[in-house]
């Protein structure tokens, strides 16, 4: 019956309900107290409230066009990832083929680069004298290079879609494969075939799913910082470039603070489309299994999109390893050999096996935070009796919306009297990170709670399972599979996050990222291999712990 | 009565549970976030381990370093625990310092520099500290008669050159900033955005010197010379150095000339893969064409032990430190007393004629000129 | 066995339940009939413990069980849309109650159940795979397996076709007698109920209007409401009332109440000459083949409508227009107590 969802779990689940405020304690003390603060001494250095920032940055015309900019290549950014993604996201819904678990995987490790890695990256395949142009120079006998892209419009984009693609195939394609095919069946026999069927069944279907990853990838790119910075060069800027050049070089923090409002309410807006587009998304599993292409046009297909994702996200890696392995005389793993030594006998030199330690200890300890924090928060969210949760859900994720300096600045000033003062604790990292990573386990882990029939935890409990079982046996294995989505992208987010990092890392405990931005900020062919080479391994690591992820959940948790 | 479930049952069922092959799986699953819990427990148990009884806290940019035995002799001398906090770049170490001076995050700072010195003092984040050790500071190193700040190394910067490429096309160096204009020099040169990067800022200023801010023809009018020449800008030294600058090695950058700092070229030559017949990069240092930068160091305001503050300044003054600022950060050690390492004086040269800029002034108009500079060059 | 108390319950101030009382005996099939939102779901979680009630008590065998978490209640429950957990196989699911309770003869159960069911050799079938008549023998199975002391059935038969769910209802009667278990089972279609129930309390708007075995139900109907729902509408109203007599718009009845309506119920009717005395006289309106009888709507000149079943082995059967008599048999008229007695 209708009301008696309402009560689902019965009484002997109350003693649990406490557990699920800790997110919201969570992200008071971690996100919105220190945001306040530093917005309060902003906004109203001397207790008296000045608003003159916002009208300084309301009437002015760079700020007017900032946004325009920002505004325009993230609907640019979004529109491609998304035409590029959809059939990736059909061939993985619909198809089993080897390696394609796999695949899915390392197509997440895209994320987890750091942007001035991947600006290497890009350069050493497309760049001037990079591996692309040279072969055209070669082939066509050209004077100079064909592909011009450096600080163009056009490569902030292709960065974009390479670090946004997976986003967008795993939230497409993993709806996707929830979805009958019988209306797509009964198109066909109604005569329906190729841009037919497209446009008038599948996108239709999919419109959910679409939208949602489109708010989320638009999100993303409108946040952009690094790939605008350093691809984008200095004629490029968006909201928070600005931010930051605000409020580092600047240290005008009034308006720094203007612009980190105005882009947080914008983006909150955003979310809280994207939380209810996502609602709809949550529909029961219909156990669609994928199966093995058949004929020669589908296998076509399928290599077609493989293909594709191999250009886009695996071309620049590899390209990557390449540059890391080639020294002034050919081929050479001194760089990798180099990592380990310390020729200037540095107090901060660190091992490179203690930079992927430290990166891994912060990483599995954001990870557990945040699949923690992030579940509680999934099951506050799915009780879906109040008109609060609707906001609350999006508020879960601002924390992607904030700059790192806006939030770093806060901490230093918000965190500063025991027991919370965490400025100089090790502690800080995790914290941040988790900041960060929650809003992608919470993400991953609503829709799977919501696609739970309410009558299968009653009827767990009507056969003897106590509270604490049925969540053990029935709730944990059905979002098992969100659970690993969201701590595979918790611990991308951890492994490659560089931001918050160089604000509190403690420089005895640096992390892989900021290993390889000092390496690059120092003159010299062997700092260059060298910080190839921790790219390499930063990419390495993800790589393994992924799959290791992956089987945590197939041998462990789930059933599924 | 019906009702057959008992708590002995339920403890069974607890048994039970263990022994089913359907049910290890999930108590392995359990098992592996126990342990990941006693992990992060262990990591909170670290914090209090480091609240240590004489300790010094340096806050400081990210490109701080030191050689390890230089530091473990201050430790052994002094018994003070040094810890060193790094907080992002020099105006974001500045900016978090300024924000939390009441409860300041550490003793001592080192790396403000005289682009920064304004806002530093200003804020009246130092208490003065005069160190015995700067009578062998040349005076023109000490910018504040109140010694808030102590002055501990200088750099300059100067334009870069890929020796190779002048070389293969004959071509001579620029001798001073007006010659950057001449067609000579068309697209040759790569400078980094002052609104995002301390070299890109310092190269700013020394052309507001040289060209004046007053006038009919302004800064603004030789950096629209500039563009007019092709010059690129990028917003960080790693692109301009490592991607756009075809002197450093391995490069696939097209331009042979690039802001960098005086001491790059021997600092490119030690980091070579192998033992180079010569340098492949030089600095021009030529009159008026670099800009001095300066650090500074000061005893925080409301530190909790302002002993070991000054005892750090005083070592950070004292030869052995100085000698080995030029290897660890690529700078010169203000103390006269201090040695040059050979490497340094084989493949740079210190600038005879620096350009410096009054850091009040600095301060009062950067943002103005940041933002001239931006509509001129970028828009 | 299972004793309901004053159970009341109401949602956001709307009453749901309003103090309920039901008894139901052991190895009894008790069925709650009624249409959706009248309470007889609500009623049935309570029972569970899966909501809680308001006020009143429910006891089992002379003890409250009220402060009895759910999973210590050893019953059953059979879920309407089976509730099968997706992530299990057949026999994952048939044990799960098993090895909640700890049970060390898991296997030889689940054969056991199976086989009852009917589902012996699915062990290893995914449950997502299953046709809708095997989900419902699996959840049968699963809620059998534990031998609760009560088993609750909530529409289990809801999501299936018709020509499936009337097998299926003799199915489940007759393992559930098999095993001799006391169900409580909830529907809204009478068909269902007639076929499984030993009794059926019919409910309305929160309270049970009547409770009797299905025959009784049927025949003598206690209320408009009960008799409207059973699709006797062949109800009149009284215009007089004497002593032992009523007045109604078609003649007078002998009745030993004092009713305001009075259902002349389709089993006393059939049709007369037209000169027999009493004889209700109207024109056919309606004429329905039912395969062994047809149904007839006939209606009288004040407007009201009667309709009543003939056998379709009688010779004469009217058509539409025709003029008819009926004679109705005195036992068959039933005086029904007010329409809404749950407003």
């Amino acid at each position: 019956m209708r009301w008696g969802r309402k009560n689902t779990g019965g009484s002997q689940t109350r003693p649990y309900r406490i557990l699920l405020l800790i997110p919201l304690i969570f992200l008071a003390l971690f996100f919105f107290y220190p945001l306040l603060t530093i917005f309060g001494i902003s906004l109203a250095p001397e207790g008296q409230l000045n608003l003159s920032a916002f009208a300084t940055v309301v009437m002015s015309d760079y700020y007017r066009e900032t946004l325009w900019f920002t505004v325009v290549q993230a609907v640019l950014s979004t529109v491609l990832t998304l035409v590029l993604a959809l059939p990736g996201a059909y061939v993985f819904a619909r198809y089993d083929f080897p390696g394609k678990s796999l695949l899915s995987s390392l197509s997440t490790l895209a994320f987890v680069l750091p942007t001035v890695v991947v600006a290497a990256a890009f350069s050493a395949l497309i760049g001037p004298r990079g591996v692309v142009n040279d072969a055209l120079t070669a082939i066509f006998r050209l004077e100079s290079p064909p592909i011009q892209l450096e600080r163009t419009l056009v490569i902030i984009l292709i960065v974009h879609v390479f670090y946004n693609y997976s986003v967008a195939l795993r939230i497409i394609g993993g709806f996707w494969a929830t979805q009958s095919l019988r209306m797509e069946e009964v198109a066909r026999v109604l005569g329906a075939s190729g841009w037919r069927l497209w446009w008038h069944i599948r996108l239709p279907i999919l419109r959910p799913a679409i939208l949602a990853a489109a708010v989320l990838v638009f999100i993303f790119t409108f946040t952009s910082f690094g790939v605008i910075l350093i691809l984008g060069g200095p004629r490029f800027a968006t909201l928070e470039v600005e931010i930051y050049r605000q409020a580092t070089s600047l240290f005008n923090l009034p308006v720094a603070a203007a612009l980190s409002l105005v882009q947080i309410i914008l983006m909150f807006a955003l979310m809280l489309i994207y939380t209810r587009l996502q609602r709809q998304t949550a529909t029961e599993l219909q156990g669609w299994v994928a199966r093995r292409p058949r004929n020669r046009r589908e296998w076509g297909f399928v290599i077609a999109n493989v293909i594709v994702m191999a250009i886009l996200l695996f071309a620049p890696l590899l390209a990557l390893v390449i540059r890391s392995l080639t020294g002034h005389d050919g081929l050479t793993t001194q760089f990798y050999q180099l990592l380990s030594s310390n020729p200037r006998g540095s107090v901060l030199f660190v091992p490179p096996v203690q930079a992927i330690g430290n990166s891994l200890i912060f990483a599995i300890v954001t990870t557990v935070m945040a699949v923690l924090l992030g579940t509680m928060a999934a099951y506050l969210l799915a009780q879906r009796q109040s008109r609060l949760s609707r906001w609350l859900d999006p508020v879960f994720m601002l924390p992607l919306a904030t700059s790192a300096v806006t939030l770093g600045f806060g901490y230093i000033i918000a965190l500063d009297e025991p027991p919370l003062n965490l400025r100089a604790s090790p502690l800080l990292i995790p914290i941040a990170h988790t900041l960060v990573a929650m809003p992608f386990v919470v993400r991953s882990v609503l829709p799977a709670l919501r696609a739970i029939a309410p009558g299968i935890q009653e009827s767990a409990s009507v056969l003897g399972a106590s509270g604490w079982q049925i969540w053990r046996l029935i709730d944990l294995p059905l979002i098992s599979r969100g659970l690993i989505v969201g701590a595979t992208f918790a611990f991308t987010v951890s492994m490659g996050e560089f931001g918050a990092s160089s604000f509190i890392a403690r420089p005895d405990t640096p992390t892989m990222p900021l290993v390889i931005y000092r390496l690059l900020g120092q003159p010299g062919a062997t700092n260059y291999g060298q910080a190839m080479a921790m790219s390499v391994l930063l990419m390495a690591v993800c790589a393994v712990s992924f799959v290791l992820i992956e089987r945590l959940r197939s041998a462990g948790i789930g059933e599924f | 009565m019906s009702i057959y479930t008992t708590p002995t049952a339920i403890q069974r069922g607890g048994f039970y549970l263990g022994s089913s092959p359907w049910d290890v799986h999930i108590l392995g699953g359990e098992d592996m976030l126990r342990r990941m819990a006693i992990l992060a427990i262990l990591l909170l148990m670290i914090a209090p381990v480091l609240a240590q009884d004489n300790v010094l806290t340096l806050v400081t940019h990210d490109s701080f370093n030191v050689s390890e035995d230089v530091l473990a002799q201050f430790q052994d001398e002094t018994g003070i625990t040094v810890q060193i906090l790094r907080s992002g770049d020099a105006g974001t170490m500045l900016n978090q310092s300024i924000l939390s001076k009441e409860n300041p995050l550490g003793d001592v700072m080192f790396g403000v520099d005289n682009t920064f010195l304004s806002r530093a003092l200003d804020n009246d984040l130092f208490v003065p500290y005069e160190s015995p050790l700067l009578e062998n500071v040349p005076d023109e190193f000490k910018l504040d008669p109140e010694n808030r700040v102590t002055p501990i190394d200088f750099g300059d910067v100067c334009l870069n050159y890929d020796v190779s490429y002048f070389e293969e096309n004959s071509l001579a160096l620029p001798e001073s900033l007006e010659e950057l204009t001449d067609p000579t020099y068309k697209s040759l040169l790569v400078v980094e955005n002052p609104a995002t990067s301390s070299p890109g800022l310092a190269f700013l200023l020394a052309t507001i010197q040289s060209f004046g801010t007053e006038g009919d023809t302004t800064y603004l009018n030789y950096w629209a010379d500039l563009v007019d020449n092709d010059v690129l800008v990028v917003d960080d030294w790693s692109t301009a150095y490592y991607a756009e600058f075809s002197g450093s090695s391995g490069s696939e950058g097209t331009r042979p000339l690039v802001v960098s700092y005086a001491s790059s070229p021997p600092v490119e030559v030690y980091f070579m893969e192998a033992p180079p017949e010569s340098a492949p990069t030089g600095s021009i240092v030529a009159d008026d064409m670099c800009f001095r930068q300066i650090e500074f160091a000061g005893v925080l305001a409301n530190a909790q032990n302002p002993e070991a503050a000054q005892k750090f300044i005083d070592f950070m003054l004292d030869v052995p430190f100085q000698e080995d600022v030029p290897l660890q950060m690529f700078v010169y050690p203000v103390n006269t007393e201090a040695a040059i390492p050979e490497i340094f004086t084989e493949y740079s040269a210190i600038p005879e004629k620096s350009v410096t800029v009054d850091p009040a002034k600095i301060d009062a108009n950067r943002e103005e000129w940041i933002q001239a500079w931006t509509e001129t060059v970028l828009r | 066995m299972l004793t309901v108390q004053g159970v009341t319950r109401a949602f956001d101030g709307k009453p749901v339940l309003r103090s309920v009382d039901l008894e139901v005996e052991r190895g009894e099939i008790m069925c709650l009939l009624g249409p959706s939102g009248c309470g007889k779901t609500t009623l049935l979680r309570i029972i569970a413990g899966l909501e809680q009630a308001d006020s009143g008590n429910v006891l089992v065998d002379g003890q409250s069980i009220l402060n009895t978490p759910v999973h210590q209640r050893g019953f059953g429950f059979m879920f309407q849309d089976f509730a099968l957990f997706p992530h299990m196989d057949v026999e994952k699911n048939v044990a799960f109650g098993l090895k909640m309770r700890g049970e060390s003869q898991v296997q030889e159960r689940i054969n056991e159940v199976l086989e009852l069911v009917g589902m012996a050799g699915f062990e290893r079938r995914d449950v997502t795979r299953l046709s809708g008549g095997e989900r419902q023998r699996v959840a049968l199975a699963r809620s059998l397996a534990p031998n609760p002391c009560l088993l609750m059935l909530d529409e289990p038969l809801g999501s299936l076709d018709a020509t499936l769910r009337e097998r299926l209802a003799l199915d489940l009667r007759a393992i559930i007698k098999r095993v001799n278990l006391t169900a409580i089972y909830v529907t809204h279609d009478q068909e269902e109920a007639f076929a499984i129930a030993d009794r059926i309390a019919v409910m309305n708007a929160g309270v049970i209007e009547q409770i009797g075995a299905p025959e009784t139900i049927y025949s003598r109907p206690r209320s408009v409401f009960v008799a409207r729902f059973f699709g006797l509408n062949n109800i009149v109203p009284v215009v007089r009332r004497y002593a032992g007599q009523v007045e109604t718009a078609l003649g007078t009845f002998t009745v030993n109440d004092a009713a305001n309506t009075i259902l002349l119920h389709p089993l006393g009717i059939q049709l007369a000459d037209g000169d027999t005395p009493d004889a209700i006289l109207g024109q056919i309106t309606e004429r329905t083949f039912l395969g062994d009888a047809y149904r007839l709507e006939m209606r009288h000149h004040t407007g009201i409508k009667l309709t009543f079943r003939i056998s379709a082995r009688d010779s004469q059967i009217p058509v539409v227009g025709d003029s008819a008599a009926v004679m109705i048999a005195p036992e068959m008229i039933i005086p029904l107590a007010d329409e809404g007695v749950g407003n």
